[in-house]
């Protein structure tokens, strides 16, 4: 099966240091993927290298088959890829509608409108002139979340979506997957939470400083080989020794 | 009393459109152009310029020689608006404010020794055929001009586009996202530099208006930009950043202040506004009707 979207050994630079080194994902169509690690793992840059926000070599990822690395987000995101950033990031000064018209800049066709995201979160239709960040967190991601949909992406990418938010917000917003992914939508996210990673993707890989320590179908890891992955402690140094 | 009123609230008007592109450039890219004074200067000797190429091809010269002169003026103004941002000014922005700063001073320098080298320090003005001495009678004996109740048309008609323009229009939503987060506003794909060229755009067809008008109504020489400056900075900053209605509002206080000054002093009107801005940057620095921004 060939990848929607492929990175091979993928680094990235935050000025002189390196933030990732050589990292490989495959994602395939209709998939959700889920990328777990502790902070500052590299789970963000490797969202933002593939939405072109940090620039990486050109061929180190590639969507549909062609190189899209170190292309500018706005070309992006008109090929397909959408990005709902760590901590929300809503315009302050735009009402929830206007935020969710941003998102459909790009123009791409596509099934969803703002009507259709209203149908989805349907709290968000009674506070459609409200300014964003007048929300609750949860509202917020919601938003965030609609942003994105609204340039009907190919890959949705989402980092970090329970960040700040109340567990009984987060399983609200989790709730909404299978809705979004109906359609064959394929999704990337990056979470923190390694159960709720394991229990809504079918893919998981765990990177750690950088690397990826971890890779397999969510429902075939154990959480030993997580853990091991994710701290980097455990039986691995004995191994080398 | 109330002629000084009316007087004072009519130069408020030319002052809002001396102030109305730099609230607009400051608001969509945090950019101040200490080159505006000049560049409305520049503005009026251009219609200057236009009405002697118009009188040496002896066209008759009305009074609305001088308003088609401007109306021509708007696409010209617009198109440098946009290249000077996009291929100058663009550069100079970043988180330092300081690029943009010296830049914009540079061109200030630049623009008043052109002027002075093409047209000499003489003062000039924009021949209006009778329409600047023009007058309405109001009751109770009273007589406003023509031409300053048109600039102040013209500014209050100006502030109501542009508050439309970023409140209800997509340019005005992009200009307000970029504004915000111009790293996520480029995520939805649009362009930041484009933005902020309309946006320049915008601002010097308001500074083409404010130059011609300002040439229409009294005399300009090469070296006035700096004083026009300072009223437009006053007017931004008494009224609040980022809200026209407060530029408006702001551009009024500062028309009227100057007008009660001169009104007890010829010598005290200007002093009389500079210490009304102080006053307001000291009691209320966020200006009269601010509009913060996350």
């Amino acid at each position: 099966m060939t990848s929607l979207l492929q990175t091979r050994a993928l680094t990235a630079f935050y000025g002189d240091a390196q933030a990732l080194f050589g990292v490989d994902v495959d994602v395939a169509e209709g998939e959700m993927v889920a990328i777990i690690g502790a902070n500052g793992a590299g789970k963000s840059t490797f969202m933002k290298c593939v939405t072109g926000l940090v620039k990486a070599p050109h061929e180190q990822i590639r969507f549909k088959g062609q190189a899209i690395g170190a292309l500018p987000p706005g070309e992006i995101v008109k090929r397909g890829i959408a990005l709902v950033p760590e901590g929300r990031r809503l315009f302050p000064s735009l009402s929830v509608e206007e935020n969710l018209l941003m998102g459909g800049f790009a123009r791409r066709a596509g099934p969803w409108t703002v009507e259709r995201l209203f149908k989805l979160f349907p709290i968000l239709e009674r506070k459609r002139g409200q300014p964003a960040t007048s929300l609750s967190g949860g509202q917020q991601q919601m938003v965030a979340i609609g942003r994105a949909l609204m340039s009907n992406p190919t890959v949705l990418l989402c980092d970090e979506l329970s960040l700040g938010l109340a567990p009984i917000v987060i399983k609200e917003i989790y709730d909404a997957m299978p809705a979004i992914c109906a359609e064959g939508m394929t999704v990337v996210i990056v979470e923190q939470d390694v159960a709720l990673a394991q229990r809504v993707s079918q893919q998981i890989y765990c990177l750690q400083e950088g690397r990826v320590s971890l890779k397999g179908a969510a429902d075939a890891l154990t959480r030993e080989q997580i853990s091991q992955a994710y701290f980097g402690m455990g039986p691995q140094p004995a191994e080398r020794a | 009393m109330i002629e000084t009123a009316l007087q004072g609230l009519l130069l408020g008007g030319l002052y809002c459109l001396f102030a109305l592109g730099q609230s607009l450039m400051f608001g969509v890219m945090r950019l101040t152009n200490t080159a505006q004074g000049d560049f409305i200067i520049l503005g009026s000797f251009a219609a200057i310029a236009g009405m002697s190429v118009l009188a040496s091809t002896g066209v008759a010269t009305s009074s609305w020689a001088p308003l088609g002169i401007g109306l021509a003026l708007l696409p010209l103004a617009f198109a440098f608006g946009y290249a000077l941002q996009r291929w100058v000014l663009n550069g100079t922005l970043g988180r330092d404010p300081l690029p943009s700063l010296v830049v914009t001073f540079g061109l200030s320098i630049v623009i008043q020794n052109l002027l002075l080298e093409l047209f000499s320090a003489d003062p000039r003005s924009i021949e209006t055929g009778g329409l600047n001495t023009a007058s309405v009678a109001l009751p109770a004996g009273l007589a406003i001009g023509v031409l300053p109740l048109l600039i102040f048309s013209v500014a209050l008609t100006a502030t109501a586009a542009l508050q439309w323009l970023f409140n209800r229009t997509q340019l005005g939503r992009a200009f307000r996202a970029v504004s915000d987060d111009k790293e996520v506003a480029e995520l939805m794909g649009l362009n930041s530099n484009t933005i902020y060229a309309l946006a320049t755009a915008i601002a010097f067809v308001l500074i083409a208006l404010a130059g011609v008008l300002q040439g229409m109504r009294t005399t300009v020489s090469p070296s006035d930009g700096p004083l026009l400056l300072l009223f437009a900075f006053e007017a931004v900053i008494i009224g609040g950043m980022g809200s026209f209605w407060g530029t408006f509002v702001g551009a009024l206080l500062l028309g009227l202040t100057q007008q009660i000054g001169f009104r007890i002093d010829p010598g005290w009107g200007i002093w009389f506004g500079h210490i009304v801005f102080l006053v307001v940057l000291v009691l209320r620095p966020q200006g009269l009707f601010p509009k913060t921004r996350g």
